[in-house]
């Protein structure tokens, strides 16, 4: 596996997506906190980056790269290496690359400037979403036949995360605000990774109290120890299962 | 050594292969032919885990093949289009070769050398031409001098002097005991290489014989016109099953 590695680390270092990515985070996360001395704000505008170009520039990067990728893998499986090792290797290579990007980019200076419990909260949740997405880009990719479709899936994969879950977690809130709903919609919230995370920063960033209530129920939650290691544990099962179900569909794949 | 029984794939509801038997033994050459979309590449695939069958196992060396990637070491295998990571040189790729079988002492730089490739070693496989990628798929197959060989339309886009040395290779790797199969739809070049025919035609064995038990048979000189005879004479017999 190390020795596969290496070669999937040398492709991926050829490309230039890669250093870009970390660039443009690193040049936006030292230019907010330039333009603000108040740490809590530039975490909050990181966020919404956090939030949303993260997961769409993983599962993106990754769905192409697993099909540029394709000859490689192809190759070295006419070789006498398990399928495994060859579907893992490419994970590992391109989830440790763009983790490394985010670490860099958005890591670094955030820790340069001092950004506390909540610089803190801002990378976990990034590192975890970004390895979210990568894997939920593998599924997408085993899933189709083509780049084209598989790239399709895999935005529908982040606008359904991103943007439709959302709407659908208030409109349930919203059609059913005289029942008790706490418990009902923490389930909903772990059903998306995306909101998971944004409960976490929220949370951290300590204006829960404009959430009234239910603010105060999922500040007394998700503010706790054991919040905090369910919502970690939920995002790593929001790792591990979409990994497993691609390696399922890989190993039974005509290539 | 490759022992195929009862294999059957479908793409969709396509039947590609359809209960396959086939027996080949090291020392022999076979010649896998048939027309266009026969199978002759899926058969391969499954020999190689590339593609897995639906129903039916199959053995290479005694050893049942699913799941396994071990039996890969004795299999040498060139693509009818060889396909490379664009960015890795043609040195950078037969150093990785090498790397992933470290067991490996000896290696078998014939091709390499009769192709020129050592000269190039530095040129990016996104640079390269057909023929040439053609020419590293051929060397690779033959890198770690394995007891099988597998080799998808091996002389299709080799320019004269390189199809020569290749074919003389192969001729070779069949003097010395391996298993040799071959696709190719130029017979005049498979006529030269081959102990054995196999005919495939949508999915079915049509027909595999000796080479030299066909050519007595028909009557006829020649590899590709005693083919052709065969073909009439059992399609006479036996019209083919409708798709």
């Amino acid at each position: 596996m190390s020795r596969l590695l290496k070669y999937v680390f040398y492709d991926l270092l050829r490309d230039r997506f890669i250093l870009a990515y970390t660039l443009f985070l690193w040049v936006l996360t030292s230019v907010l906190f330039q333009f603000d001395a108040d740490a809590g704000k530039v975490i909050l505008s990181l966020m919404n980056v956090v939030l949303l170009v993260v997961p769409l520039v993983s599962i993106v990067f990754s769905t192409i790269h697993y099909f540029n990728s394709y000859e490689f893998m192809e190759l070295m499986l006419v070789q006498p290496i398990p399928r495994k090792v060859v579907f893992l290797s490419q994970y590992v290579g391109v989830a440790s690359s763009l983790a490394t990007a985010f670490g860099v980019g958005v890591g670094l200076p955030v820790m340069l400037f001092g950004g506390g419990a909540a610089g803190v909260a801002l990378l976990l949740s990034g590192l975890l979403l970004t390895l979210v997405f990568v894997s939920l880009a593998f599924l997408a990719a085993v899933l189709t036949p083509d780049k084209a479709r598989a790239i399709g899936l895999a935005l529908l994969f982040w606008i359904y995360f991103a943007l439709i879950y959302d709407g659908l977690l208030l409109w349930v809130v919203y059609t059913f605000s005289d029942y008790p709903l706490e418990k009902i919609t923490l389930v909903l919230i772990a059903m998306n990774p995306v909101d998971l995370a944004r409960i976490i920063l929220l949370l951290q960033l300590d204006i829960s109290a404009l959430m009234g209530y239910t603010g105060a129920f999922y500040q007394q939650f998700f503010g706790s120890i054991l919040g905090l290691v369910f919502s970690a544990g939920v995002l790593l099962i929001w790792i591990a299962l979409p990994l497993f179900a691609a390696y399922r569909l890989f190993a039974v794949k005509d290539l | 050594m490759i022992c195929l029984q009862n294999i059957s794939k479908n793409f969709g509801k396509l039947p590609v292969l359809r209960n396959i038997q086939l027996e080949w033994r090291a020392g022999s050459s076979y010649g896998l032919i048939g027309p266009n979309g026969s199978g002759k590449t899926t058969l391969i695939k499954c020999i190689l885990g590339l593609a897995i069958p639906d129903a039916g196992t199959i053995h290479v060396d005694g050893q049942v093949i699913k799941n396994q990637e071990v039996y890969r070491k004795k299999i040498g295998y060139m693509p009818q289009i060889g396909r490379y990571p664009d960015n890795m040189t043609i040195g950078q790729v037969i150093n990785m070769m090498k790397a992933i079988r470290p067991d490996v002492t000896h290696v078998d730089e014939d091709l390499l050398r009769a192709f020129r490739l050592d000269a190039m070693a530095n040129k990016r496989m996104r640079t390269l031409s057909g023929g040439t990628r053609q020419k590293v798929s051929a060397a690779l197959a033959f890198l770690f001098s394995p007891p099988i060989l597998i080799l998808d339309e091996p002389t299709a886009g080799l320019d004269p002097i390189a199809s020569e040395a290749l074919k003389e290779k192969i001729a070779w790797a069949k003097e010395n005991g391996k298993l040799v199969v071959i696709t190719s739809h130029i017979l005049s070049d498979l006529e030269e290489l081959i102990t054995d025919i196999v005919y495939l035609h949508e999915g079915y064995v049509r027909y595999q014989n000796r080479v030299a038990t066909l050519m007595q048979d028909t009557g006829e000189m020649r590899l590709s016109r005693a083919i052709a005879h065969m073909l009439r004479a059992q399609q006479a017999a036996q019209p083919l099953p409708a798709a």
